[in-house]
């Protein structure tokens, strides 16, 4: 299983590389903006979650660097992230925890019908290459090059402002307790249709025009037109041969854009006010409250190499040269 | 209904008779008026039994023919005319050109199979050979169990000298020798008729060329099919081909008995391709390649397409287009009033043609 | 693809099999790109936004900045695209915004372009350790989402111009070119041609430069064009987020007022629908220029003849494992070669 060891040791050097780059950058920064923060936060901070920030930080100018990262280190293990000036003085590991949920909800869902739902039709129209099906491709293209957030302003004037259908904003009735109930779970769906929505339409373009080129591609390789010399069934040859290898790179593609994807989806929560990661680090930015921001990222860079482990293991599963030994 | 149907000879029709007709076949490459025409009537013949060898330089069009012929040439191709008629065990004759899908789709594989250039990209990688073997016989056979297809998979692959437990392999744990001959398995899957087999030996090494011809000459023996066989290299057509049919820009230009081409070449193209391969045995000659290269398809001069490369070129070779036609000397009887060649040095009618050929074209 | 090695081989003419290009090889290069539609489709609409970009500021109709009486009005003759919440013209805005935009994507897309091909044709080119190294430095900026990244250095500096703004993005967004031009490079390094320089004792810098990079230019060119792709709609959604000055006019700032300023409540769709247009636009010629890049390196792609209106006339279903069979000739093309051609057997 050399495979899978190469790819434990890369996801482990990247989980490394995201915390250490979570490290630097408040360090790299010029000026010192949190400094500031804390003397207007004077004598409200404990000092146990003071001494949390300024290793977080590196306002500990007498400590070596290393000491810094060894300390930094010993935080995130023990689910240190600080306390959030915002919500002050609630821990940004809590908020964070509050959070991810409704994103995973929202984010991963609507990627994963955007994914599945795109490369359908991808397949469908490269299959169909040169009839009335290539007469979505500028539609599409259209819609590739639309930004997010504005996909989301449409959405939010068009069903909610005018048609009055959705809910523009939140995640759920106010009015309802979060429970298990029916009443709450239709909630949660009806505020959450119109994000989804427009997460699946503004990112299912890339998906379409990716596993058409792929499958416009792999098409013209011999084994579909040996299938073909076999009398197989038009579908058999469709599916079996020509997307069942197309889809390959697709996954590969997959995991390679969801840094890019999830980017931009975080943006929709920003747009609906959708109470996930991304609308935290959009208040988190707004508000200047620097210790969230930075558990954000870095909690979104974790989920997102969490999301890339799974498409490791399905690509794994799809293609037996992968899972090949040495 | 397993290995048993792979012993036993199928009930082959009349042996000699036609079995694949190709009639004035026209080829394009592109939907435009500016496509490259490859192919020009182009007529071919494959007889019950036989073993047909198409050769050639490489971008003659011989795969463009084969592909052409079971329509399973890619876009940008399109046969403009012509007719490509199959004639089955029961003595029917149906023009393939005119097949709908769903007769084409019935009749591939159980008809006609096809055994393609460069078996590194034949089979589909994710799926197990077996499955690729398997997958082809339910297509034709409804009734049948996945198990019986694969016990048939299984004997086929014994067939080829492959041991069967390679079934669960899948194809990028086989060896290029191994790969083709799971092609040859899988093409003989449903016992056809005809075999047609695009350069199956080109991308292996010179031990591993002739142990697969021996053993395609070996099935055609057990299994009685008719075989087309082609091949830029003559030299190998020698050992298993019946009848060879030289190509060159598209066209047929010599049609003749295997060893009546080797000893004999009527046209000097054939002569010249001849002399450009070391046999594989007998006697060994001098190589010498053919000067020049083949023309650019897409602007083909006029008159004959190998006369800028030719060694007795004549002022209406290079105005009129040779068809196939008799030699000159027909008359001497026998098998030379079977050969066809297309070249004006055998037509005397023609102005400034004497009618004698040059020696080393009319031996 | 067979690989034929033999004698006649060496002689004749490289086998070209049934999917590569065929095109005339007299007709340079360059044109076919020109010749494709996508590409310049695209091609135009960059260059009308880089005319407006450099005029821009001098055909705007007012100051950006420049509130007036006119509140949210919707488009009349005097503010063709209306006017904001504080009366300033919104059509001025977007023209004034279109350098700022441009600048951006620039700036970031050839720092992104320069570091990948740096890392890229490096990692490609020196193997071993140092490739191991440079490709997993590359792959893990690719697994770190970029906008979230983007978002926490910009929000953390003290002043995020547009020019920091470029920057930053250049820095964090090389990776996929990287990856893509190792692997150009990897493929590359084993041709004939570059092994040849090399035995020749060539220098490995002017190996590079001379043999290495100009056969990459395709794909150069693609990742660049992804990345100014790439740039332009992590600058407007961060100017839409607020996080860059909102002083500096782009589409994005538009859309940050009109979010802001409950636009969407009101209706004022003129305030934020032509913005978002610009930039979808923009994205749009980007993206087609881009495709014409890929078909020009991939001709599978290319939909050469494909003409549907063509096809449909002439009844061909261009298909994969059915080749059409023509039945109505087309009038007016002359049957070639058969008018000199009469058997010889009639004749006889
Ligand atoms: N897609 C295509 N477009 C235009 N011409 C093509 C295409 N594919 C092949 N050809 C031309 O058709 C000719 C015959 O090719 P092919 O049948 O593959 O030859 P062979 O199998 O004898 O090597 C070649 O000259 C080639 O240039
Ligand atoms: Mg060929």
């Amino acid at each position: 299983m050399r495979f899978a060891v190469r790819r434990t040791i890369f996801y482990l050097i990247t989980a490394w590389a995201a915390v250490t780059i979570n490290f630097l950058i408040p360090r790299l920064m010029p000026g010192d903006p949190v400094t500031a923060l804390m003397g207007r936060m004077q004598g409200r901070i404990d000092s146990n979650a003071e001494e949390s920030i300024r290793v977080l930080f590196g306002l500990d100018t007498g400590a070596s660097v290393w000491q810094q990262y060894v300390d930094y280190w010993g935080l995130l293990l023990r689910g240190d992230l600080g306390l959030s000036f915002t919500f002050f003085p609630t821990p940004v590991s809590e908020i964070v925890q509050q959070a991810l949920p409704w994103t995973i909800g929202l984010v991963g869902v609507a990627t994963i019908i955007s994914f599945t739902l795109g490369t359908g039709i991808g397949v469908a129209i490269g299959w169909r290459r040169g009839t009335w099906a290539d007469a979505l491709l500028p539609i599409t293209t259209f819609f590739s090059a639309v930004p997010y957030f504005w996909l989301g302003l449409i959405a939010i004037t068009v069903f909610s402002v005018t048609l009055g259908w959705f809910p523009s904003s939140g995640s759920y009735d106010r009015g309802l307790v979060p429970t298990w109930s029916w009443e709450f779970v239709g909630s949660v769906i009806y505020y959450g249709f119109l994000p989804a929505l427009t997460v699946v339409l503004s990112s299912i373009a890339g998906w379409i025009l990716g596993m058409r080129n792929m499958l416009v591609t792999v098409s013209s390789e011999d084994y579909v037109t040996v299938a073909h010399a076999k009398g197989l069934p038009e579908r058999r040859v469709m599916v079996g041969y020509a997307a069942r290898n197309a889809i390959l790179p697709q996954v590969s593609n997959f995991a390679l854009s969801l840094g890019f994807v999830v980017g931009g989806t975080l943006i929709m929560e920003m747009v609906f006010s959708y109470q996930g990661i991304g609308y935290t680090l959009f208040q988190a930015v707004n508000t200047q409250d620097y210790p969230l921001m930075q558990g954000c990222f870095l909690v979104i860079t974790l989920a997102v190499l969490g999301a890339n482990i799974i498409a490791d293991f399905v690509y794994a599963a799809l293609d037996p040269r992968a899972r090949q030994e040495g | 209904m397993t290995a048993s149907t792979l012993d036993v000879p199928a009930p082959t029709g009349t042996v000699g008779e036609p079995v694949l007709e190709i009639e004035n076949l026209s080829v394009d490459y592109g939907y435009t008026d500016d496509a490259t025409h490859v192919l020009r009537d182009v007529s071919l013949t494959l007889h019950r039994g036989e073993v047909l060898g198409l050769a050639g330089e490489s971008g003659c069009g011989k795969s463009t023919l084969a592909y052409a012929a079971t329509r399973l040439l890619p876009p940008p191709g399109l046969i403009t005319s012509g007719s490509v008629h199959f004639t089955g065990r029961d003595g029917q004759r149906t023009d393939v050109l005119r097949q709908s899908d769903a007769e084409l789709r019935a009749s591939r594989w159980q008809d006609t199979a096809i055994v393609f250039q460069g078996a590194m990209n034949s089979l589909n990688p994710v799926y197990r050979i077996g499955r690729q073997i398997a997958d082809g016989i339910l297509a034709h056979r409804p009734g049948m169990r996945r198990k019986e297809a694969w016990d048939q998979a299984a004997s086929l692959l014994e067939m080829v000298g492959i041991n069967a437990d390679r079934l669960r392999d899948f194809p990028h744990q086989l060896s290029g020798g191994m790969r083709q001959r799971v092609m040859i398995a899988m093409a003989l899957a449903l016992d056809p008729q005809v075999l047609i087999m695009d350069e199956p030996t080109t991308a292996l090494d010179v031990v591993m060329q002739r142990q697969i011809v021996e053993e395609i000459a070996d099935l055609r023996e057990r299994l009685g099919f008719s075989v087309v066989f082609i091949t830029h290299d003559v030299s190998l057509l020698i050992e298993i081909a019946d009848r060879i049919a030289i190509m060159y820009a598209g066209d047929i230009v010599e049609d003749a008995g295997a060893q009546d081409v080797y000893r004999r070449p009527r046209h000097p193209y054939s002569a010249a391709l001849l002399h450009s391969f070391p046999p594989l045995r007998g006697e060994r000659r001098e190589l010498t390649g053919i000067p020049g290269s083949p023309p650019d398809m897409q602007k083909m001069p006029p008159g004959c397409p190998f006369a800028p490369r030719c060694a007795h070129v004549t002022d209406v070779c290079r105005q009129v287009r040779p068809v196939l036609g008799p030699t000159a000397l027909a008359d001497r009887g026998g098998r030379e009033a079977e050969r066809s060649v297309a070249c004006h040095l055998h037509d005397a009618d023609l102005e400034g043609i004497d009618g004698t050929l040059p020696a080393d074209l009319a031996r | 693809m067979a690989q034929d090695t033999t004698f006649t081989e060496e002689q004749a003419a490289p086998e070209r099999a049934v999917e590569h290009d065929v095109d005339d090889p007299r007709r340079a290069k360059r044109f076919l790109f020109l010749r494709n539609g996508k590409a310049l489709t695209g091609l135009g609409i960059l260059l009308f936004f880089g005319i407006l970009a450099v005029v821009g500021p001098w055909i705007a109709p007012y100051d950006p900045n420049q509130v007036s009486a006119d509140l949210l009005q919707p488009p009349s003759w005097s503010h063709w695209l209306g006017t904001d919440h504080t009366g300033r013209d919104i059509l001025s805005q977007i023209v004034v915004g279109t350098r700022g935009v441009l600048v951006v994507g620039l700036i970031a897309g050839v720092s992104a372009t320069v570091l990948g091909v740096i890392v890229g044709v490096t990692a490609g080119f020196i193997g071993g350790m140092g490739d191991e190294t440079l490709s997993a430095l590359s792959n893990v900026f690719l697994v770190i989402p970029q906008l979230p990244l983007i978002i926490i250095i910009a929000g953390q500096l003290p002043t995020a111009g547009g020019v920091t703004v470029a920057l930053v993005i250049g820095i964090t967004g090389w990776a996929w070119g990287a990856r893509v031009m190792r692997a150009q490079t990897l493929s590359l390094r084993k041709r004939d041609f570059v092994e040849a320089a090399r035995a020749n004792g060539e220098r490995t810098w002017r190996l590079v430069l001379a043999e290495v990079l100009p056969n990459l230019t395709a794909i150069i060119a693609a990742g660049f064009v992804g990345t100014v792709t790439f740039a332009v709609m992590s600058q407007v959604t961060l100017a839409f987020i607020g996080i860059t000055p909102v002083s500096d006019w782009n589409w994005g700032t538009i859309l940050f007022w009109a979010q802001n300023n409950l636009a969407l409540q009101r209706g004022a769709w003129w305030w934020f629908v032509p913005a978002g247009l610009c930039i979808a636009l923009l994205g749009m010629a980007l993206t087609l220029v881009n495709f014409g890049i890929d078909e020009f390196v991939n001709p599978r792609l290319r939909s050469t003849g494909m003409n549907a209106r063509l096809l449909r006339r002439r009844r061909i279903r261009p298909r994969i494992g059915f080749t059409p069979v023509l039945r109505t000739p087309p009038d007016g093309r002359p049957d070639v070669g058969t008018t000199a051609r009469t058997t010889r057997k009639e004749r006889s």
